[in-house]
C-alpha cells in the first residue's frame, strides 16, 4: 500500500474516497458522513442550499469540507449552466456535479447535454464532475470537454440495487484517464468494496446511509469497505480460475536450459 | 332530467377552449370504465405486494376492499419506497387565496356563485401585504388559488400576482381555472411553474349532476389542463379528484393514470397527486366523504405510492393534524402549513391581530391548523427533515 495514496480532482487533493450523496438528506447524515464516513467533500443540490430557511444546509457542513454543489433540476445544458454560476455566487466554490436529467421518474442522466454543459463550464473555470451513464464515448467527449473526472451511475439512483453496470464501469475504469466516482445505486458497504477493487478512485452514496437503521454504524462500515477495497486494488487482486485448480507451484518448474543437462 | 336536459352538454367544449389532440384521457377511461374493484382478491393483493414493479392491474388490486386487510403491509412497503426516493424529506408550502369569485355553480364547494358567503379579490398591494407577511413566517414556496372565475379574476391579475410572489418566494404554483397552452405560457413567464388542477371526479355522469352552471362544467377541458400547462412550459403539474363526490377507487385509479400517462409522454415533468377529501362548507355542514374514512384515504395513499414511487404526493390542510403526522412518515412528501382558505386574513391568524379590513369567507373547514413553526417542529419530532425549498427557477 502506498502511504501516500490520495485523490486528486480537478488539483485538489483528498485523503477520503467516500462522497456524499445529496438525494435524500438530514442533519444526522451529514453529520454521521463527515464523523464516521470520513467524508471530505458532500455534494450539495443549488436548489436547496439557495434558501432562507432556518436551517439552511450549508450551515451544517463545517468549513474544511469541501462542497461539491450540483445542477439537480436541470433540465438540458443551459438551466446546468445557470445553476452552476449560481452555485458560484453562493459561495459553493469551483466544483459543480453536472446533473442533467429529461425523465422525472429514473432521473437518468441526458448525455449530450452533460458533455455540452462540460465544456462550457469547464472553460468557465469550474471542475467538473459529470453524473453519467458508464458509456466510453461519452466518458472520452467528457474528457476532452474538460471534465475533471466522471461518475457513471453503478444502477438506478436510489436503488439500492448495487453494480448492474459492472462491465461497462470497468470499461471506463481501463480506459479513461480520469478519477471514476462510481456513483448512485451502491446500497452496501460491501458493493462499495467491490467497486473499489475493480480500480474506482471513489464512492458516491446517499440511500445507502439515509435508509440505514444506524446511519452513524452504516457510514463505519462504508468507510472500512471503502478502505479495504481500495487496499485490495492496490496490492493486486489475486487470479480468479474459471475453471479448475491451480498449484502454487509452478508444474513446470523442473524445466532447465541451463549447462550440464 | 328535465334539469339537465336545460344544462349545456358536458362533454363538448365552448368556445374559446382550445382542443387539444391527445390519447391520455381514452386510456385513462379505458382503464377505469372496466374497473371492478370487487373483482380483485387477497391473492392479487398479495401477489401485488410481493412483486418489485408494480404494474396497473397490481394498482388496480391495492386499491380495491380486497386489499383492506393489508393495509399495514401497504403501509411498510410505501414507507420503504418513499424512503428510497424522498428519505425523509417532507416539503412544506402554503396557499394564498387571492379572490373567492366564482362563476360555477358545484354543489359542493363553498365558493359556488350561489352560496350567500363574503366574496373579496385581493388588490395587488393587498396581496403583496399578505405574500410579506407569509414570507415573514419563513415559507419559501406559495399556491396562489383563485375561486374560477374569468370575469373577476382574469389571467392578467392572476399573473401580476405570480410576479409579485416571486419577489417573496422561491417557488410559485397556481391552483386555478384551466387555461388554454398560451395563457399557461403567459403564466409561466410570470414566475409560476407549478399547476393544480383537481378533476373532482373522473365519473363523468356524476360530474354532470354535481357542475351544474359555468365553464366547470366541461369535463374534457378540465381533463387536458394539466396537458397544456406543460406544452406551455410547466415544470410540473398536480392531480386529484374530490374523493366523495363518486367511487373513490375509481377515481383514485383515474388520478394516478392521469399522472402515470402524462409522465409517460412527458418524462420531464414533475408530477404530484393530491388526495382532498369532501370537507364541510359554510352553510353545508352535511358535506362530508361519507365513505372515505382515514384508512380507506390511506390505502389510496399507500397505492399510489406503491405504484408510483417517485412521485410527490401531497396532503392538505383537510386532513387533522394526527392523520398528517402520520402519513408523513408513510407516504406524503408535501403538507401544507400555516394555511388560510380565506381571502386576506394572514395577519389576523399569523398574528391575532384584529385588522377591521374586509376578508372573504372560506372555501372549506380546515382540519389542521397549526403554524409554519409548528409543523416544522413537530416534523422533527417525528424524525422526519422538513424543507421549504427544493426549487429554482431557470
Amino acid at each position: 500500500m502506498q502511504e501516500n495514496d490520495t485523490l486528486i480532482i480537478g488539483g485538489h487533493e483528498f485523503h477520503s474516497r467516500f462522497i456524499l450523496g445529496s438525494g435524500k438528506y438530514s442533519l444526522d447524515l451529514i453529520e454521521a458522513a463527515i464523523k464516521n464516513a470520513h467524508a471530505e467533500i458532500i455534494t450539495l443540490a443549488v436548489r436547496r442550499a439557495n434558501t432562507k430557511e432556518q436551517e439552511n444546509i450549508l450551515d451544517y457542513i463545517p468549513k474544511h469540507i469541501t462542497l461539491l454543489p450540483n445542477t439537480s433540476g436541470a433540465r438540458n445544458a443551459r438551466e446546468a449552466v445557470r445553476i452552476a454560476m449560481l452555485a458560484r455566487e453562493l459561495g459553493c466554490g469551483n466544483f459543480i456535479k453536472i446533473e442533467i436529467m429529461r425523465d422525472s421518474k429514473y432521473l437518468l442522466p441526458d448525455q449530450t447535454e452533460t458533455v455540452r454543459a462540460t465544456e462550457i463550464l469547464a472553460k468557465e473555470g469550474f471542475i467538473v464532475l459529470p453524473y453519467m451513464y458508464p458509456d466510453l464515448n461519452t466518458a472520452r467527449d467528457l474528457h476532452n470537454a474538460g471534465a475533471a473526472a466522471v461518475m457513471p451511475l453503478a444502477s438506478p439512483i436510489g436503488s439500492n440495487k448495487g453494480l448492474c453496470t459492472r462491465e461497462f464501469i470497468q470499461i471506463l475504469i481501463d480506459e479513461i484517464n480520469l478519477p471514476v466516482i462510481v456513483d448512485a445505486g451502491i446500497g452496501r458497504p460491501s458493493q462499495a468494496c467491490e467497486a473499489m477493487e475493480m480500480g474506482a478512485a471513489a464512492i458516491m452514496a446517499n440511500t445507502a446511509l439515509a435508509t440505514a437503521g444506524d446511519i452513524p454504524q452504516m457510514a463505519s462500515a462504508f468507510h472500512l469497505a471503502i478502505e479495504a477495497g481500495r487496499k485490495a486494488y492496490l496490492a493486486g487482486l489475486g487470479r480468479v480460475l474459471a475453471r479448475g485448480a491451480a498449484s502454487s507451484d509452478p508444474l513446470t518448474g523442473f524445466l532447465h536450459d541451463g549447462e550440464g543437462q | 332530467m328535465e334539469h339537465s336536459r336545460c344544462r349545456i352538454n358536458h362533454m363538448q367544449y365552448l368556445p374559446g377552449m382550445e382542443q387539444i389532440t391527445s390519447d391520455v384521457c381514452e386510456k385513462v377511461m379505458s382503464h377505469m370504465n372496466s374497473y371492478h374493484p370487487s373483482a380483485y382478491t387477497a391473492k392479487d393483493v398479495t401477489a401485488a405486494l410481493n412483486r418489485d414493479f408494480c404494474s396497473i392491474d397490481d394498482f388496480k388490486a391495492l386499491l380495491s376492499p380486497a386489499a383492506e386487510p393489508y393495509l399495514e403491509e401497504m403501509a411498510q412497503k410505501a414507507q420503504r419506497e418513499t424512503g428510497r426516493h424522498f428519505g425523509n424529506t417532507v416539503y412544506l408550502f402554503t396557499p394564498l387565496y387571492i379572490a373567492n369569485y366564482c362563476e360555477n355553480y358545484c354543489v359542493y364547494c363553498g365558493f359556488n356563485c350561489h352560496n350567500q358567503i363574503s366574496r373579496m379579490k385581493l388588490s395587488l398591494s393587498q396581496i403583496e401585504r399578505e405574500m410579506n407577511i407569509i414570507a415573514q413566517s419563513g415559507m419559501e414556496e406559495i399556491l396562489i388559488l383563485t375561486g374560477e372565475s374569468r370575469a373577476k379574476s382574469d389571467v392578467n391579475y392572476i399573473g401580476e400576482a405570480c410576479k409579485l410572489a416571486s419577489r417573496y418566494f422561491k417557488m410559485t404554483g397556481v391552483e386555478i381555472y384551466p387555461l388554454n397552452t398560451d395563457e399557461y405560457r403567459f403564466l409561466h413567464a410570470c414566475g409560476a411553474d407549478y399547476v393544480t388542477v383537481f378533476q373532482e371526479t373522473y365519473d363523468t355522469d356524476r360530474y354532470e349532476t354535481l357542475h351544474l352552471l359555468g365553464n366547470k362544467r366541461v369535463w374534457p377541458y378540465r381533463f387536458d389542463a394539466q396537458e397544456r400547462a406543460l406544452m406551455g412550459g410547466m415544470r410540473g403539474v398536480a392531480f386529484s379528484a374530490l374523493f366523495g363526490l363518486s367511487d373513490f377507487r375509481k377515481d383514485a385509479l383515474a388520478s394516478a393514470l392521469h399522472a402515470y400517462y402524462l409522465q409517460r409522454k412527458y418524462p420531464h415533468a414533475e408530477l404530484s397527486l393530491s388526495c382532498p377529501r369532501l370537507r364541510p362548507i359554510i352553510h353545508n355542514h352535511t358535506i362530508r366523504a361519507w365513505d372515505v374514512g382515514e384508512k380507506q384515504l390511506c390505502q389510496i395513499l399507500c397505492a399510489y405510492r406503491i405504484f408510483m414511487p417517485f412521485i410527490g404526493i401531497t396532503v392538505s390542510s383537510r386532513e387533522s393534524e394526527r392523520f398528517r403526522n402520520g402519513i408523513a412518515k408513510i407516504a406524503a412528501t408535501k403538507i401544507s402549513a400555516g394555511v388560510s382558505t380565506g381571502i386576506g386574513d394572514h395577519e389576523e391568524k399569523y398574528f391575532g391581530k384584529e385588522t377591521g379590513r374586509q376578508r372573504g369567507d372560506e372555501q372549506f373547514e380546515i382540519n389542521d391548523a397549526r403554524s409554519l413553526g409548528k409543523i416544522y417542529r413537530d416534523l422533527k419530532t417525528e424524525g422526519l427533515q422538513p424543507v421549504l425549498n427544493d426549487y429554482l427557477y431557470v
